[in-house]
């Protein structure tokens, strides 16, 4: 899950980590009291959104597709600019490298004041599953795509795993800042932040903490001028205050309602749906159906243990996609039983009245039972006993592939 | 000989008296597997009905081993207590034994509780843990066997290839395609989707490496980390036993989270194009299609003059 700028930086204060000042604002009204509230000779005006690559982004009216205005994040020397930059965001389209063309609407704005920066520099947490541990990343090149600097200069690269049995220790902060070429002051004000980071990304359960850049200002003060964190959705269950993170214009709204049913799914861009149990199955399934000459509409995944209903939400859910001109069912009954599973196909294609080809492919447990029931069925239903047989078949049905 | 779990080991069930818990001890005793009890902290005393017959339930880890002198526990422990389940476990084999095999199957694990988890196993040296987020390990027997999870017991049958996959689902159907050419299997292990987990690959290939009773392998990944790649090369170095490979996740599209936790494109790393192009040049024979991965076995099983 993750949480816009404003939200992240009120969490790295609330840990002791500096931040500038900064007012989170929804209307350009908002923006012209906090500029003055702020105080300062010049601001930053920043879009927020749940993308990077802002600052090269470009806004459009997102009715027409105007160019509106390039850089989603703008710096300000009067109010007047405020209020000029606020107009040109807010209610705006922002298109980065990251949203892809359609881009994202900015609601939300962030204004904050300026500084005096001496250099730019990376820094990151998250865990790294290779040593299964938090890692620290930091690098001189800040301000920079960090994956370019990896591919291009790894050496400026410098990264610290945390033993988790002793915590992060002093003697590693010190060989980051130092390898960051710090010293004295500086140095000193990089090893609280790093103390107060870790901590925050433990007791936070973060996924990723990433500031880009970090900066030393000219008074030798370590500052996080941006922040992009993200939380492990499998620890909600212990961080109620994430209800109140939670920008959920910012999630699919089926893929919401998806999870609430229990199902997980990502939209894709084909137009053959694929129900399947199992994240590796369902994978695969999509990939089949390519190597046939097909394009996936989908990944679902009904989980271990679907039942009649999650299976009808599961079509609805696939047949919501206009681009749908098949359906392909792929379950390997282990715990789920195929008699079920035909059962819960043979309801949700009756309910949903389905007008698309159907290709069911089952296997495992009580498989002759689950077959026998869609045979009996007056359905259009096309039976697979294999997953290649399965992908062939609705290929086939939907009159080849993806046009 | 099979891989860590003998056809007889005696197993433990964490969270037996849960539902999860209760409903896959009861399929594990119906397959055979030899299952010695339970533990639930605060139900110590109690016992549960698993195929008719009554199976004792302890309050600790520690005092379930002691008593049963199990060889491993499964673990069906809601995801909050998941992890410390896992340290409670491997507590008390190091502790009773000094060995012991910990197979966790709940899915949604904090992942910085398995960052804790995890390092607790490893300073425990005679502990493995399998999982979490997993189906399990199976070492089917003549009649029965030792099913130590959620998969589907009967699909499966005693012979000679080692199977170790990411993936649940892809697992049976891996299973599947070594039953259509008549072969059945040594042991088979799911190491879980998770992105940080208990054993991996590279153990799974060096044990199936040292089992007599292994002669060929099936290696399924997905998306997601670099496993399959440091497994690949350090497979082209240290394997004589043929493998068949294939990984799932071709069309996903980078940024998205594909259902596992650890299936995810990041970075531009962790595409099932470099992990197949791994995997070839390591010298495994890959299949594009998980349907197809029967008749790539055989034809490995030829070529290594096995059939």
């Amino acid at each position: 899950m993750n949480i816009h700028e404003y939200q992240g930086k009120e969490l790295l204060r609330a840990n002791g980590v500096n931040v500038l000042d900064g007012v989170h604002c929804t209307s350009v009204e908002d923006a012209l009291i906090a500029y003055d509230k702020l105080n300062s000779k010049i601001v930053a005006v920043k879009s927020q959104i749940h993308a990077g690559g802002r600052g090269k982004g470009t806004l459009y009216n997102p009715d027409t597709r105007e160019h509106v205005m390039d850089g989603g994040v703008k710096i300000a020397f009067s109010k007047q600019e405020v209020e000029d930059y606020a107009n040109n965001i807010l209610g705006n389209l922002l298109v980065t490298i990251q949203t892809g063309e359609d881009g994202k609407i900015v609601n939300n704005l962030y204004i904050e004041s300026g500084c005096d920066i001496e250099h730019e520099y990376y820094l990151a947490l998250l865990v790294d599953r290779e040593n299964k541990s938090v890692m620290i990343m930091a690098s001189t090149e800040g301000g920079m795509n960090i994956e370019d600097v990896a591919h291009e200069t790894p050496e400026l690269i410098h990264k610290i795993s945390v033993d988790p049995n002793s915590g992060l220790m002093g003697f590693q902060k010190r060989d980051l800042g130092i390898s960051l070429g710090l010293s004295g002051v500086a140095l000193k004000s990089f090893m609280k932040l790093l103390t107060s980071m870790y901590s925050m990304f433990v007791s936070n359960d973060c996924a990723m903490v990433e500031i880009n850049p970090l900066v030393k200002t000219k008074s030798d003060d370590i500052v996080a001028l941006d922040s992009k964190i993200s939380f492990d959705e499998n620890a909600e269950f212990r961080h109620k205050n994430w209800d109140l993170l939670r920008d959920l214009s910012e999630e699919e709204d089926v893929e919401i309602r998806a999870k609430e049913a229990g199902l997980s799914y990502v939209k894709l861009d084909g137009n053959i749906g694929c129900l399947v149990n199992g994240a590796g199955l369902a994978m695969a399934t999509m990939d089949v159906i390519k190597l046939y000459g097909g394009e996936p509409a989908n990944f679902l995944d009904v989980g271990g243990g679907a039942n009649e209903e999650q299976v009808k939400t599961a079509f609805s859910i696939i047949l919501e996609d206009s681009n749908v001109k098949g359906i392909l069912v792929n379950i390997f009954g282990g715990i789920m039983r195929c008699d079920i599973i035909a059962r819960g196909v043979i309801a949700a294609t009756e309910a949903l009245s389905l007008e698309v080809p159907l290709v069911v492919r089952l296997a495992g447990t009580n498989v002759d039972e689950g077959k026998k029931i869609l045979a009996q069925s007056t359905l259009n239903i096309h039976p697979a006993d294999d997953l290649a047989e399965g992908a062939q078949k609705i290929v086939a049905l939907i009159g080849g592939g993806a046009q | 000989m099979a891989i860590w779990i003998e056809e007889d080991a005696k197993v433990l069930v964490q969270g037996i008296t849960g539902k999860q818990g209760m409903f896959h001890a009861d399929k594990m005793v119906e397959y055979g597997t030899n299952i010695v009890g339970g533990c639930t902290p605060g139900k110590g005393g109690q016992t549960v009905e698993l195929q008719g017959s009554d199976y004792p339930v302890w309050n600790s880890m520690t005092e379930a081993i002691t008593q049963t002198d199990a060889d491993a526990t499964v673990i069906y422990v809601p995801p909050p207590f998941a992890g410390e389940a896992i340290m409670e476990a491997a507590d008390a084999f190091d502790k009773v034994k000094g060995e012991g095999v910990i197979v966790c199957i709940t899915e949604g694990i904090p992942t910085l509780d398995m960052v804790k988890a995890v390092a607790y196993v490893y300073n425990r040296p005679g502990v493995r843990l399998i999982g979490p987020n997993c189906p399990g390990i199976i070492t089917p027997g003549e009649t029965g066997g030792a099913k130590i999870g959620i998969m589907p017991g009967h699909i499966h049958a005693k012979g000679r290839i080692g199977i170790v996959s990411k993936s649940g689902t892809l697992t049976y159907e891996a299973v599947a395609q070594t039953m259509s050419i008549n072969e059945g299997q040594s042991t088979c292990i799911g190491i879980g989707g998770d992105p940080v987990n208990g054993t991996g690959f590279i153990e799974c290939l060096a044990a199936f490496e040292a089992d007599e009773q292994t002669e060929a392998i099936v290696m399924i990944g997905e998306i997601g980390g670099t496993a399959e790649e440091e497994a690949a090369a350090w497979a082209a170095e240290n394997m004589t036993k043929p493998i068949v490979g294939f990984v799932a996740g071709a069309t996903a599209p980078p940024g998205k989270r594909m259902g596992h936790a650890g299936a995810i494109i990041s970075g531009g790393k962790g595409t099932a194009e470099e992990k197949f192009a791994a995997f070839e040049a390591a010298g495994i024979a890959c299949a594009k299609d998980p349907s197809e991965l029967g008749s790539v076995l055989l034809e490995s099983l030829k070529k290594a003059g096995l059939r």
